[in-house]
């Protein structure tokens, strides 16, 4: 058994207001420090393989996942029991 | 001639659609539920609006994935219509079906209001009936209606002129504060290149009826029928 762990964030030339607005948020609550927020998507999937299922999670990612037009992903593969 | 309204689990303007092209027009409608794979014998495909999949992972995303959008694409490629609206045009997006992506409207609220558009490509199966630059008012109601694509795709869409509507001023003016949703260049409605799928984000089924406020939604639907009716574009 696989665990696999998917990171999505908007592109870095994508504007994202939604973290603008986080940011903005997070000013008001005195977090004056903060440079920039970007607000993205994580999955958890468990896949039951006993190859690691890297080109699956691609596949995956390319297929429904993941919005390869304005989204960037990274994954992390973990054997779990 | 015969109208297709496909229907996802949380469409909600399929209904309107059908009543658009039934009893307004008067055209042989039924409705098709998106598990069926069959869309033989039908004209024109409508993708109506709402929030199929409950929006669920990004709006359009799982319903282009049902069944019935094999049976979608494969109609399209052998040149048959295909009317995506709202969410319709996302499932569209998200299908491959047409370029480019939508995002969040970035005053990041759900907006519902009459907006003006222009059209820019009366030579489509979907505005044969319309004026060159004729300006519609017709309503919206989306969160995310923000259309991206790269410079490349936008350039394409310009070069083959698939960009059919624009949002506008009462006069048509293209400019930055008709846009409601920050969508790139103004884009409100898009074909393929082939001229035989469109997507657009305002909702003609919605501009029908004067009771409604507006019957500016019915040149797009007469000039499907009158394209279907062999009439030269």
């Amino acid at each position: 058994m696989w665990l696999a762990e998917i990171f999505v964030t908007p592109k870095k030339n994508i504007l994202d207001p939604q973290g603008e607005v986080i940011k903005k948020t997070l000013g008001h609550m005195g977090y004056k420090k903060v440079a920039d927020v970007k607000q993205g998507k994580y999955f958890q999937v468990v896949i039951n393989e006993t190859a690691k299922p890297t080109e699956t999670i691609k596949k995956m990612c390319a297929q429904l996942l993941v919005n390869q037009i304005i989204e960037d992903y990274t994954f992390k593969l973990e054997k779990i029991k | 001639m015969k109208f297709g309204v496909v229907v996802f689990p949380g469409s909600n303007c399929d209904h309107d659609c059908f009543h658009a092209v039934k009893h307004v027009l008067k055209k042989n409608t039924e409705f098709i539920w998106h598990q069926s794979t069959n869309v033989a014998g039908f004209d024109c495909l409508i993708l109506p609006g709402g929030f199929s999949y409950g929006d669920y992972l990004r709006t359009g995303a799982m319903a282009h994935v049902s069944p019935v959008m094999k049976a979608v694409k494969k109609f399209s490629a052998g040149g048959g219509l295909v009317i995506g609206i709202c969410n319709g045009f996302q499932i569209l997006l998200e299908s491959g079906l047409l370029p480019g992506t939508m995002m969040k409207n970035t005053c990041l609220h759900f907006l519902c209001q009459h907006i003006h558009l222009v059209c820019q490509n009366t030579r489509t199966p979907f505005t044969n009936t319309l004026n060159e630059k004729q300006v519609l008012r017709i309503p919206i109601a989306h969160n995310e209606g923000n259309y991206y694509a790269d410079e490349k795709t936008l350039k394409e869409l310009e070069k083959n002129n698939q960009i059919v509507f624009q949002y506008c001023s009462s006069g048509g003016a293209v400019r930055p504060e008709f846009n409601p949703n920050g969508s790139k260049m103004n884009i409100a409605g898009i074909t393929n290149k082939d001229g035989n799928v469109l997507g657009m984000m305002p909702h003609p089924e919605r501009a029908m009826e004067k009771l409604l406020g507006s019957t500016d939604g019915v040149g797009v639907f007469l000039s499907i029928i009158n394209y279907l009716s062999g009439e030269k574009i």
